[in-house]
C-alpha cells in the first residue's frame, strides 16, 4: 500500500477566528512534514499574495499536498486546503469545506471562542466534517487552556479533553496535531471507477495554460485527455494536464482518482467557465447528479471605480479584465459620472473584497483611483410594477415613480464580553438593528443576535464595533433577505454644484444626521481654496445641512533660503504632489479620499 | 561669464529663537580653522566646481551667515584678498555685501570693513520694539541698532539694507508701524521684510505649534501686516521689486537678483549652495568634513545637474518672485521654445483666477498672486 491509496489520504482544512493562528499552524504542518525546510519557508506559505501576507488574511483558497510518516510506520498523504477567513467570502469557504473530510479547529488559548470560531465550526459541521480542536498559543502568559477546553465542550459540544495544546509559533505540539489528523480525520470514500464527479473549489488563471482549476474528486478518475463538462455552466473541454499542489507550485501527475485533491488544466480561456462550486464530470460518461451546494456568486456591495486621470480609463479596463480572470466574484460594467467621467460600477462580495481589489489595482497595476461610496443593491418597486435592482444611487428614479423600496438585511451574530453588551446593543439600535436574541455562552460572554440592514454595516460598522468594545467584540453575518424600508437619496452640493459621485442612499430617519456629518467630514477633507466653498447636503432638492470652507488667505513663503533653491523646489513639489491626488469638480479640487468620506461618519 | 559669490560664515554670538540657518557660537580657534578652510576652498574652487576663474566677471559678493560681523576684520580681509587674488580685480561696481548684527557694529569695526572694499551693509533689525526683540531672542536693542546705523553712514556706507520681520507673535499694525517709523527716520537704501516662518527644530517650533499657534497672527492679520509694509514703503519712495524686498531706485540688490535671474554663483563655506554650469551644488554641513576637505569635491554633499525642464521650472518660480516677472522673449531665447507653448494652459488658468498678469512681453504676479505665491509657483512645475 502507498500514500496514494484512498485510506492513506486525509483532506482537511484549518478553521479559526482571525488571528488565532490558522496560517502559522498551516506553515508548521507544511514544514514538519518535510515539504520545505524552514530556510526555504517564507512565513505563511499558503497566503502567497502580497496583500494576504500583509493583512494576515486569506483571500483566495489555496491547497498544498504533503507526505507525513506517521508513528504507525505508514506514509499518509495530507491535502491541506486553506480557506478564506472573512465573512465576505462565505460561499468560497463553504466550497472549500465541501472539498474536505475534516477540519482542525484552532482556538486561541487566551481568547477562547470568538464569533468566527462558532460560525466556522457550524459551517464545517453543516458539511459533515469531522472537527477536532487544537488549543494554540499556550505559551502566552494569559493562556488558560483548561478554561478554553471546557468552553469548547460546553459551547460547541465537541470532545476537547485530548485537544493538542500547542504553540504553532514556537513549533510546540505539532507532532500531536499531525497524529490526530491521521486518527481523527476520516479517509475519503468514493469509487474511482464510477463516472467522474469532482468539485471545483477554486481556480486561478495562468496566461500560458489558461484556467488552473482546483478540484476534489468525489468519484471517478481524471487524466490527461479526459473529455470533461462543467455541469452548471455547460462548458466542455478536454483535459490537458492533471496534477497536485506542491508548495507554491503545480506538480503534474498521471491521474487523479476519487478522494484526491488536485488540479487540472484544459486550455480554458474564460474563468467564468470554472465557477467555484460547479461539478466537473466526464462528457462521454457523465454522472447522474451534480454535487449539491452550487450557487451563482452574487455581489453584495457596489461602488464606482474611476481613474484619477481620465486618460487612464483603458488601463483601468485592462486591469479589471485581468483581475477578473482570477476572481470570478468581481463584476464590473462601464458607467459615467458627471463629476468623475468614465469609469466602472464594480460589484464585490463585501467591503473587504472591495478594498482588496482597489489595493491590487493601485499596487499591481499602478493606477491612481477614485472610488465612490459603496452601495448595496436596493430593490426599487416602481408604480408601474417594474422592479429595478439599484446599484448606483444616481439611477434612483424620480420619487413620484417609486411605489416603495426594499433593502437587504442580514442576520448578524456578535460575540462580546459582558461589560460591552450595553454599548454594542446601542450601536446596533443606532444602525437600525432589530434585536433577535441574546444568550450567555458562559458567565462573562454573550452572543447577541440582531437583524441589521446591510447598508448600515458595509460602511464602518466593524470599526465602530471594535472601538466600542475595545476590540473585544467579534462579528459574523449572513444575508437574510430583503425588507421594505423608507429610503431616500442624500445628495451633496459642493460650491452649489451637485456632485453625483458623493450621493448615497440612506434611511429617511438618519438622513439629517448623515447629511450633517457628511458635510463636516468633507469640510475636513477638502482643502481651503482661494474662495469660500459652501458644502450642502440635500434630500429631494431640499437643503438639510451646510458647512462652509473658509477661503485661503495666503500661501506664500516670504523667505529666500539663502540661495538654497533645491530646498525651495522640494517644498513646491510636495505642494504639487498633494494637488495630483485631487479631482477637479467645477472650480473646486476634491481629494480622492473624500469620495469615501461616507465610510467614516461614525465620529463619536 | 557673470558670476556671483556667496560666502557663508556659520558663526553668531547667540542663536536667535526662530533661526534655522546653519549658524552657532564658536571659539576663536574654530573660527580661525574655518577661515583657513575657506581659503583652501577658494583656491580649489576651480577644480572643485569645474569653473574657469579667468572667464568669470564677478557681479556681486555676499558674505552672509550667521553673523559674519562677529568675525574679526582680519579674517574678512583674508577672505576678500583671496577672492581678489583669484577672481579680481573688483571694481567699484562690484556689489560687496556683509551681514552684521547691530550688537557688533561699532564705528571702528564698520570703518575697517569699508576700507576692505565692502560697499554694502545688511543690518538685522527685525523690529524696533524692545519687547519683540526680546521675544525673538535678539542680542541687541533698538538703540544699538540706531547707533550701528548711524555709524555705518559715518563709516561711508551709502548702500545699506535693513532686515525686518512681520507675522511676529502678538504683532499688531501699531507695533509694525513703530518699526516702519524708525525706517522712515533712518531712510535705509534697501529693506527686506520677511514673514516669520516657524521652522522645525527651533525653540519657536516648540513654542508656536499646537496650542501655541494661537499666539501667531491669523492669515488675515499676517496679510494685512504684509500689505502695510508694502503700502508704507512704496509711499516712502521704495520700489517693491520682489515679494519681500524694497529698494530706493537703483539700490536693488544685485546679489539677490542674480538668484532670481539664475545667474551662476559660487557658494563657498559650510552648507553653502551654488549654481555652476547648470548644476546646483550644496556643500557639506558637517564642520569636520568641511575643515578636512573644503577644497575637494568630497566636501560637496549634493550636486544636482539641472535638466531643461528643471531650468524652465526655476525660471518661472524664481522669476515670478520679482514684481517685473518673467520675460517671454528671454524665455524663448534661453529655451528655444515659447513660454506659452510650455505653460499656456496654466497661464490662462492663473490669469482667470486673477493671480498673474500678462502684459506685452512679461508675465508677473498680481497683488493677489503675491498672497498665493506658492500656489502659483507650484503650478509651474512640469
Amino acid at each position: 500500500m502507498s500514500y496514494t491509496d484512498q485510506d492513506r489520504i486525509r483532506n482537511f482544512c484549518i478553521i479559526a477566528h482571525i488571528d488565532h493562528g490558522k496560517s502559522t499552524l498551516a506553515d508548521r504542518i507544511i514544514e514538519s512534514t518535510g515539504l520545505l525546510t524552514s530556510r526555504e519557508m517564507q512565513a505563511q506559505v499558503l497566503d502567497n499574495m502580497d496583500l494576504e501576507r500583509e493583512r494576515g488574511i486569506t483571500i483566495k483558497a489555496q491547497a498544498v499536498r504533503t507526505i507525513y510518516k506517521a508513528k504507525d510506520g505508514n506514509e499518509y498523504c495530507f491535502n491541506l486546503i486553506d480557506t478564506p477567513g472573512h465573512v465576505d467570502f462565505n460561499y468560497e469557504v463553504s466550497r472549500s469545506l465541501a472539498a474536505c473530510d475534516g477540519a482542525i479547529l484552532v482556538v486561541d488559548a487566551a481568547q477562547g471562542i470568538e464569533a468566527q470560531t462558532l460560525a466556522n465550526v457550524y459551517l464545517a459541521l453543516d458539511h459533515d466534517l469531522d472537527v477536532f480542536p487544537v488549543i494554540n498559543k499556550i505559551d502566552l502568559p494569559s493562556a488558560e487552556p483548561d478554561r478554553v477546553v471546557a468552553e469548547i465542550e460546553d459551547v460547541i459540544g465537541i470532545e476537547a479533553q485530548d485537544a493538542p495544546r500547542i504553540s504553532a509559533k514556537n513549533g510546540i505540539g505539532i507532532d500531536e496535531v499531525l497524529e490526530q489528523v491521521v486518527k481523527k480525520i476520516p479517509a475519503p470514500t468514493g469509487d474511482p471507477d464510477a463516472p467522474l464527479r469532482a468539485l471545483i473549489f477554486d481556480s486561478i488563471y495562468d496566461s500560458y495554460k489558461g484556467a488552473i482549476v482546483f478540484i476534489r474528486l468525489m468519484d471517478g478518475t481524471i487524466k490527461k485527455g479526459t473529455p470533461i463538462r462543467m455541469m452548471a455552466t455547460g462548458a466542455s473541454f478536454e483535459t490537458v494536464e492533471v496534477g497536485y499542489f506542491g508548495a507554491g507550485q503545480f506538480i503534474p501527475c498521471d491521474e487523479l482518482r476519487a478522494g484526491m485533491v488536485g488540479y487540472f488544466t484544459a486550455s480554458i480561456k474564460n474563468v467564468s467557465d470554472t465557477a467555484v462550486g460547479d461539478t466537473v464530470t466526464g462528457s462521454d460518461r457523465p454522472c447522474s447528479e451534480p454535487l449539491p451546494g452550487y450557487k451563482k456568486v452574487l455581489s453584495m456591495v457596489y461602488c464606482g471605480v474611476y481613474p484619477a486621470d481620465g486618460a487612464k480609463y483603458p488601463d483601468l479596463r485592462d486591469a479589471l479584465e485581468k483581475l477578473k480572470l482570477n476572481d470570478a466574484s468581481l463584476n464590473y460594467e462601464p458607467e459615467t459620472s458627471v463629476a468623475l467621467g468614465f469609469g466602472f460600477r464594480c460589484g464585490f462580495l463585501g467591503l473587504l473584497h472591495l478594498e482588496v481589489i482597489q489595493e491590487r489595482l493601485e499596487r499591481e497595476y499602478n493606477l491612481d483611483l477614485v472610488t465612490t461610496a459603496p452601495s448595496v443593491i436596493y430593490k426599487v418597486h416602481k408604480t408601474n410594477g417594474e422592479v429595478i435592482d439599484l446599484t448606483n444611487p444616481t439611477n434612483l428614479p424620480d420619487p413620484s415613480e417609486i411605489d416603495y423600496m426594499e433593502e437587504p438585511v442580514v442576520s448578524a451574530e456578535i460575540m462580546v464580553t459582558k461589560d460591552f453588551v450595553g454599548p454594542i446593543m446601542e450601536l446596533c439600535q443606532e444602525r437600525r438593528g432589530r434585536y433577535v436574541s441574546m444568550e450567555y455562552i458562559e458567565q462573562s460572554r454573550a452572543l447577541l443576535k440582531y437583524e441589521l440592514p446591510l447598508n448600515e454595516i458595509i460602511y464602518d460598522f466593524f470599526d465602530a464595533l471594535k472601538s466600542r468594545s475595545r476590540g473585544y467584540a467579534s462579528f459574523d453575518y449572513d444575508l437574510k433577505g430583503y425588507e421594505r424600508a423608507t429610503l431616500v437619496r442624500l445628495d451633496i452640493l459642493v460650491n452649489h454644484e451637485e456632485v453625483d459621485a458623493l450621493s448615497f442612499i440612506v434611511h429617511s430617519d438618519t438622513a439629517y444626521e448623515r447629511g450633517r456629518r457628511m458635510c463636516e467630514k468633507l469640510k475636513e477633507e477638502i482643502p481651503r481654496h482661494l474662495f469660500e466653498i459652501p458644502i450642502q447636503a440635500a434630500v429631494g432638492g431640499k437643503i438639510i445641512a451646510r458647512e462652509t470652507i473658509k477661503a485661503l488667505r495666503k500661501d506664500v513663503l516670504a523667505k529666500c533660503y539663502g540661495g538654497d533653491i533645491t530646498r525651495k523646489k522640494k517644498l513646491l513639489e510636495k505642494q504639487k504632489e498633494g494637488k495630483k491626488r485631487m479631482r477637479q469638480i467645477g472650480s473646486v479640487e476634491i481629494p480622492q479620499k473624500a469620495f469615501m468620506s461616507v465610510l467614516k461618519l461614525d465620529g463619536e | 561669464m557673470p558670476l556671483g559669490i556667496y560666502v557663508h560664515i556659520p558663526f553668531c554670538v547667540r542663536k536667535c529663537l526662530y533661526c534655522d540657518f546653519l549658524s552657532f557660537p564658536a571659539g576663536e580657534e574654530e573660527k580661525s580653522a574655518y577661515v583657513e578652510a575657506l581659503l583652501r576652498e577658494i583656491d580649489g574652487a576651480a577644480a572643485k566646481f569645474g569653473i574657469e576663474a579667468g572667464d568669470a566677471q564677478i557681479g556681486s559678493i555676499y558674505i552672509g551667515g550667521g553673523t559674519p560681523g562677529c568675525l574679526d576684520t582680519v579674517y574678512i580681509n583674508k577672505i576678500l584678498c583671496k577672492l581678489d587674488e583669484i577672481y579680481g580685480p573688483f571694481s567699484e561696481a562690484t556689489e560687496i555685501t556683509i551681514e552684521i548684527n547691530p550688537a557688533v557694529g561699532e564705528l571702528t569695526k564698520l570703518k575697517g570693513l569699508s576700507e576692505l572694499g565692502i560697499n554694502r551693509l545688511s543690518i538685522g533689525l527685525q523690529s524696533a520694539n524692545e519687547d519683540e526683540l526680546r521675544l525673538l531672542g535678539r542680542i541687541h536693542d533698538r538703540e544699538a541698532f540706531k547707533a550701528c546705523f548711524e555709524s555705518a553712514r559715518e563709516a561711508g556706507f551709502s548702500n545699506i539694507n535693513v532686515d525686518i520681520m512681520t507675522a511676529l507673535p502678538g504683532q499688531t499694525g501699531e507695533k509694525l508701524n513703530t518699526t516702519l517709523c524708525l525706517l522712515k527716520e533712518l531712510s535705509p537704501d534697501h529693506i527686506s521684510a520677511y514673514s516669520l516662518i516657524i521652522e522645525e527644530g527651533t525653540p519657536f517650533y516648540d513654542m508656536y505649534t499646537g496650542e501655541g499657534e494661537k499666539l501667531l497672527p491669523s492669515e488675515e492679520e499676517e496679510r494685512s501686516l504684509y500689505w502695510q509694509v508694502r503700502d508704507t514703503l512704496t509711499g516712502l519712495g521704495y520700489g517693491h521689486y520682489e515679494i519681500s524686498n524694497f529698494a530706493k531706485p537703483g539700490f536693488e540688490s544685485r546679489h539677490n537678483t542674480s538668484y532670481w535671474k539664475r545667474i551662476p554663483y559660487l557658494g563657498l563655506g559650510l552648507g553653502a549652495s551654488g549654481l555652476i554650469n547648470e548644476t546646483r551644488y550644496k556643500n557639506t554641513d558637517d564642520m569636520r568634513t568641511y575643515l578636512r576637505a573644503s577644497g575637494e569635491r568630497s566636501s560637496i554633499a549634493e550636486a544636482l545637474s539641472l535638466s531643461g525642464k528643471d531650468r524652465m521650472e526655476e525660471t518661472m518660480f524664481l522669476g515670478l518672485r520679482m514684481r517685473e516677472g518673467v520675460s517671454m522673449s528671454s524665455f524663448y531665447a534661453d529655451f528655444g521654445v515659447s513660454l506659452r507653448e510650455i505653460y499656456g494652459e496654466e497661464l490662462e488658468r492663473l490669469r482667470a483666477q486673477g493671480l498673474i498678469s500678462i502684459l506685452k512681453d512679461r508675465v508677473f504676479l498680481t497683488d493677489k498672486g503675491t498672497d498665493y505665491g506658492n500656489y502659483v509657483f507650484s503650478r509651474f512645475l512640469l
